[in-house]
């Protein structure tokens, strides 16, 4: 199992062919108090860059981009419904969705978990 | 992820750092100049205040969090830094008539010591800036947004004739502590706040120190404004916050607060483009004034009074859970665009979303059922009263 992060703070961790996303802790403390989030239906298509997800706090909207292409195979149907497990969790039961990956290639160039606190120290 | 739309006063719209001069896009494009700082500064951020850029001034948007300093000033009591704000005072023979050519209230009349809310307006009846005025003997104490001042006291000047002088209080820090246990910790340290009807205001001492302290707010919970000199802002401060009651309550909450107390906001709620009555601040008409005139746009703004505006401000009660946001499109059943949110956010007292915006005044009757449209998606919602959150302000005989 590997953790990879994206400058955007959305955090991948890739099992086999499933990769599961969502928000890193520093996301979600700039972003405050979650209020509201969507996750995506399963069986939708996302590509890479593309906006899959919806996180709202008090004070700001942001979209989750799917970090890879592939096929939404489950969503957390939790954050939708209680949208501060974000905040609690934001790397464990906070996930957004998991995608079944088409082209594992688009994980290289991604940060690892250390690169990506190294370089969120430096914001 | 995105950071796609900012809400309320930490809105980009209003904080590149520029000084707001009627340009809805609050210069964008142009160069951030340099941040002014809050006499508190090294306070704010001591505390761990998270500061951002607004109305020129680097100002703490949140401490611990905006849903838990929202939730604190409704039980408690706030301490909100908004030195930002502009304090003047304005002075000169017959100042109260030279105001009266400016605003539509009644400057006159005015009682001593008695804080209104009043509209600075352009001569088409546009609103250069909301304001609350004080009659403090033969002088006028103001207080102004702070993204506008600079252009207030430019306006003011302009107008007024030239035995009326405009004082610009900048060695004045301005603090507000709301909520309703705010009298009880602000008497322990100034002895006679509490004594303070609603919308009235005095001078106090404290430590040597004078202060000039009303009761009033933009929360609508009972509280005070206190206008103290900017050497002892953080000696006053620290001594609030040493009270368990009291806490430090950034921008955010201001705006969540507000928004929930149905006030508008200058530069979404109301500006150049929106006129009082399309606002629904008639109570800042005053009667005197509507049978004489003589204020700037008072031809349109008595025209309207009687015939009525083709759009008003209303609340909107949003359906689901996802707050929309300002500039979000407000559609009649059919789809057709009938007005746009100006602000709107998560309600931390009600737990669910609320917005504040115009609407085709036929359509602007409570319960009415409307489409909201943002970022593509349509979200129901019907016209709310306001305020969403009941005012409770202090009461001269009423029970504490």
């Amino acid at each position: 199992m590997t953790v990879y992060f994206t400058k955007e703070h959305e955090w991948i961790r890739v099992e086999g062919d499933t990769a599961t996303i969502g928000i890193s802790n520093h996301a979600q403390e700039q972003l405050g108090d979650i209020v509201f989030a969507e996750v995506p239906d399963v069986g939708r298509r996302v590509s890479k860059g593309q906006e899959a997800a919806v996180v709202e706090s008090v004070k700001a909207a942001s979209d989750v981009y799917a970090p890879v292409t592939g096929e939404v195979v489950e969503a957390n149907q939790a954050v939708a419904d209680e949208p501060a497990l974000v905040n609690s969790d934001p790397e464990g039961q906070g996930w957004f969705f998991k995608i079944r990956l088409d082209n594992p290639g688009e994980l290289e160039g991604l940060m690892d978990e250390a690169a990506y606190r190294d370089w969120v120290a430096t914001l | 992820m995105s950071r796609e739309v900012h809400n309320g006063p930490t809105d980009d719209t209003q904080a590149r750092g520029t000084h707001y001069a009627g340009d809805p896009d609050g210069g964008a494009g142009t160069e951030t100049p340099s941040l002014d700082k809050l006499p508190l500064d090294a306070w704010h951020r001591e505390r761990g205040g998270r500061m951002v850029p607004f109305a020129g001034y680097e100002m703490p948007v949140q401490y611990e969090g905006i849903m838990a300093e929202h939730l604190w000033t409704r039980e408690n009591a706030g301490l909100f830094d908004v030195s930002h704000m502009g304090q003047l005072l304005v002075h000169g023979r017959d100042v109260d008539a030279a105001l009266e050519r400016l605003m539509p209230g009644d400057f006159k009349a005015a009682a001593d010591m008695k804080p209104k809310y009043s509209l600075l307006l352009d001569e088409s009846g546009g609103i250069i800036d909301d304001l609350m005025a004080t009659r403090r003997g033969d002088d006028f104490y103001i207080v102004v947004n702070g993204a506008t001042k600079h252009g207030d006291i430019a306006v003011m000047e302009q107008r007024l004739p030239s035995e009326v002088v405009v004082d610009h209080m900048k060695e004045q820090a301005l603090l507000a502590l709301q909520g309703p246990r705010a009298a009880e910790v602000l008497e322990k340290i100034i002895p006679g706040v509490s004594d303070l009807g609603f919308m009235q205001g005095g001078p106090f001492n404290w430590n040597g120190r004078n202060l000039w302290i009303s009761r009033s707010g933009y929360t609508g919970e009972d509280g005070f404004e206190i206008s103290v000199p900017a050497v002892a802002a953080a000696d006053l401060t620290d001594a609030i916050v040493a009270d368990d009651l009291a806490k430090p309550i950034g921008l955010g909450a201001r705006d969540s607060l507000r928004l929930e107390a149905g006030l508008p906001l200058y530069g979404h709620d109301i500006d150049h483009e929106t006129t009082p009555v399309m606002a629904g601040l008639n109570f800042a008409i005053n009667k005197r004034r509507r049978a004489e005139g003589g204020f700037a746009g008072d031809l349109r703004i008595l025209a309207e009074l009687e015939q009525g505006t083709p759009q008003k401000r209303v609340g909107f009660d949003v359906d689901g859970r996802q707050p929309v946001r300002e500039g979000a499109l407000v559609l009649d059943a059919e789809g057709n665009e009938v007005g746009r949110i100006t602000s709107g956010g998560f309600s931390p007292s009600l737990q669910r979303p609320i917005a504040m915006g115009y609407v085709a005044s036929h359509l602007a009757d409570v319960g009415t059922e409307l489409k909201l449209s943002q970022r593509g998606k349509l979200i129901g919602a019907r016209v709310g009263a306001m305020p969403f959150v009941p005012h409770r302000y202090h009461r001269k005989g009423a029970t504490a």
